[in-house]
């Protein structure tokens, strides 16, 4: 009995970690870019709403997918052109994004709004692997493919970060882009990369949202999944393989936050994944990464040539 | 071939007022633009959809008067976040601040010992005081452990939207409401008193008036002003020449936390009279604010102005609601575009253009 109910939840927490994963990873390559960007929130709605109206309307959910990371990634550049090429404010872009994209997706998923999908990402079970004794409940029976796709990304982006030339060349522009410009690296271009890259996976993340974890467009549906990957960047120390931890961490949380409503109000259990996240800032600032917390250096500055 | 323009682009220190109002107008007008293609994407024409707005905000005494009404929280957050802002401080937290005072004054109208008379400043004083606290949790993580306060303030939010659904599906859910999800109706002496007719409870705005001016006062004239300004462009100067970082921090953050608060007594004393799910009592007042707060540049006295601007799109949104069938998300469409063009054309700000003598 106990062991079915950990058994679900860890398999549960799998399908809710996934879309806080792939929006993270997004993030931290933004961030490792020296682009904060606070639209994620934004972002993810913007891919839900157009992923459930592309699946809707061609009855394709893979297309669906695709017009996520599209939407997604376009919305970044908005907040890109805004950031990095008029150097406006990254904070306040990102909160502008938020804002535009809860509208907009308001606006024009009004006509979707309590539509059946008939057409969506469906879950798969692994043969063979599925019979692990309890492994096997957890990862492998039921999944969506998405929650593997995340999974996998997370030591590809991982190795590009930490092991290949493209990856320094990331970083170095976020740590000190006057430098990485000196030696010819094209800090506008590198950070327009990033930036697009972290559109597309929040765009991914609100699509799984939309068209496979729970088939339905509801406006706001998000519901600060957005914000919460904006501190699991932070908690992640901005590095993809803790990126994971974390997001499965919170994924058990807003997934207990269901399980646990037969004994404790639901408002209240709702409010444990963003309280959580202030503890969990408290915790990493108490320990050893004090200061800073590892955070790139250029994070938040807008990059001037001929300025220090 | 640069020489051959009929006018050349300099770079300048500090913006002009006359730079600074041309941009500000001009990005209010890029954002309008692009909102008529919005309008025109979702099959409404623009051309009636400004008309709609304009005179669902300016169109008649009710009208005006609905503007103002939505300007009032506005207002109050607004010029709490300016000082914020001032300090360099991103609360993002007004929204929840706003809920905090809200619940505050509810409890003082409906379970509190308070006499009648005092209950009107007994509810004011106690939204001050919860809305201070909310926003003094984030003053106290950023100041003495280094914590993002965008993220607090924001995390903040979320568990005071919880925090007031719970309270009014569970403890304080209302005897005489028929199973609704409200608190039971104020007693007649925590009700605001209105102009008239309108939904304008003078009493809050007379509040955020003063708060405008005390703020400017704080800000210019006093002390823990200069440091304010001090530790918000300079924090290494401030802290050399001995200023606290810490207490500055709490200091911005009780006013702003608390105005926001105050803001909230005056939606639940002043038009609902209960308190209620957070999304009917707050429009998002307290996301808007930070646009109202930049709108100002960070004086406060102007923020009565750019609140009334902003309340005038809530109320302009209203009507194009019923009258084009356009959801409100519309006026979040507005805020993120208008918030976009703001930033974006700050740039602009900084040259300027002579033209050449010919």
């Amino acid at each position: 009995m106990i062991e079915e109910w950990v058994v679900g939840t860890l398999s549960r927490t799998l399908a809710y970690g996934t879309p806080l994963l792939l929006a993270t990873l997004g993030e931290i390559y933004s961030e490792r870019s020296g682009v904060l960007n606070l639209g994620v929130e934004g972002m993810m709605i913007l891919g839900a709403v157009s992923a459930f109206a592309t699946a809707f309307i061609t009855g394709n959910p893979w297309l669906g997918m695709l017009v996520a990371g599209l939407a997604g990634g376009l919305a970044s550049l908005v907040h890109g052109f805004v950031s990095i090429t008029l150097r406006a404010n990254q904070v306040v872009s990102g909160l502008a994004l938020t804002m535009l994209g809860l509208g907009l997706s308001g606006l024009f998923g009004k006509g979707f709004e309590g539509k059946p999908l008939d057409s969506t990402i469906t879950n798969v079970t692994v043969p063979v692997l599925k019979d692990i004794p309890y492994l096997g409940d957890i990862l492998f029976v039921d999944q969506s493919p998405i929650v593997y796709i995340a999974i996998a990304l997370t030591p590809i982006m991982s190795f590009i970060l930490f092991h290949t030339s493209l990856g320094i060349t990331i970083r170095s522009v976020g740590e000190n882009p006057s430098a990485a410009d000196s030696s010819g690296i094209n800090v506008w271009l590198v950070r327009y990369l990033c930036v697009l890259t972290g559109g597309i996976l929040s765009g991914l993340a609100g699509g799984y949202l939309s068209i496979a974890y729970r088939p339905a467009w509801t406006q706001g549906m998000t519901s600060g999944m957005g914000w919460l990957v904006i501190a699991l960047t932070i908690f992640a120390s901005w590095n993809p393989s803790r990126g994971l931890l974390g997001a499965f961490f919170f994924g058990a949380l807003m997934h207990l936050s269901f399980r646990l409503q037969p004994w404790v109000a639901p408002e209240l259990l709702k409010m444990m994944p963003y309280g959580s996240a202030i503890l969990a800032l408290v915790i990493i600032s108490l320990g050893t990464l004090k200061k800073s917390m590892g955070a790139p250096n250029a994070l938040q500055q807008p990059y001037i040539r001929g300025e220090k | 071939m640069k020489d051959r323009l009929p006018f050349k682009i300099t770079k300048r220190k500090n913006p002009s007022g006359f730079a600074v109002i041309t941009v500000s107008f001009l990005a209010l007008l890029g954002a309008f633009i692009v909102a008529s293609i919005v309008f025109w994407a979702y099959g409404a024409n623009p051309i009636q959809a400004y008309k709609a707005l304009f005179s669902g905000a300016f169109g008649g005494l009710y009208e005006i008067s609905e503007t103002v009404r939505r300007a009032t929280p506005l207002l109050l957050a607004g010029i709490g976040l300016v000082i914020a802002f001032k300090a360099k401080f991103w609360n993002i937290g007004a929204e929840g601040q706003l809920l905090l005072g809200a619940i505050a004054a509810s409890w003082v109208a409906l379970f509190s010992p308070v006499p009648g008379p005092l209950m009107i400043p007994a509810m004011f004083f106690f939204g001050f005081l919860a809305g201070a606290a909310w926003g003094l949790i984030p003053a106290f993580l950023k100041s003495k452990l280094g914590i993002n306060d965008v993220i607090t303030t924001l995390m903040m939010n979320y568990i005071a939207i919880n925090l007031v659904l719970f309270l009014v599906q569970g403890p304080w859910k209302g005897e005489q409401q028929w199973g609704f999800p409200y608190t039971d109706k104020f007693p007649a002496s925590a009700q605001l008193p209105t102009i008239g007719n309108t939904n304008v409870h003078w009493t809050t705005v007379l509040v955020g008036v003063i708060a405008a001016f005390a703020v400017y006062f704080i800000i210019n004239r006093t002390t823990p002003g200069f440091e304010i300004k001090v530790l918000g462009s300079n924090p290494a100067a401030g802290r050399f020449a001995g200023m606290s970082y810490v207490k500055t921090t709490l200091f911005v953050m009780t006013i702003s936390g608390g105005l926001a608060g105050m803001a909230g007594v005056g939606e639940v004393a002043g038009i609902h009279h209960m308190l209620r799910n957070p999304s009917e009592l707050s429009l998002g007042y307290g996301y808007t604010a930070i646009i109202v707060a930049w709108l100002a540049r960070k004086n406060p006295i102007a923020v009565i102005l750019t609140s009334l601007f902003f309340g005038a799109i809530f109320a302009g949104g209203d009507a194009i609601k019923v009258s084009l069938g356009l959801p409100f998300q519309i006026t979040d469409v507005f805020n993120g575009l208008i918030l976009f063009f703001l930033i974006g054309s700050e740039l602009l700000m900084s040259y300027k253009i002579e033209w050449r003598q010919s």
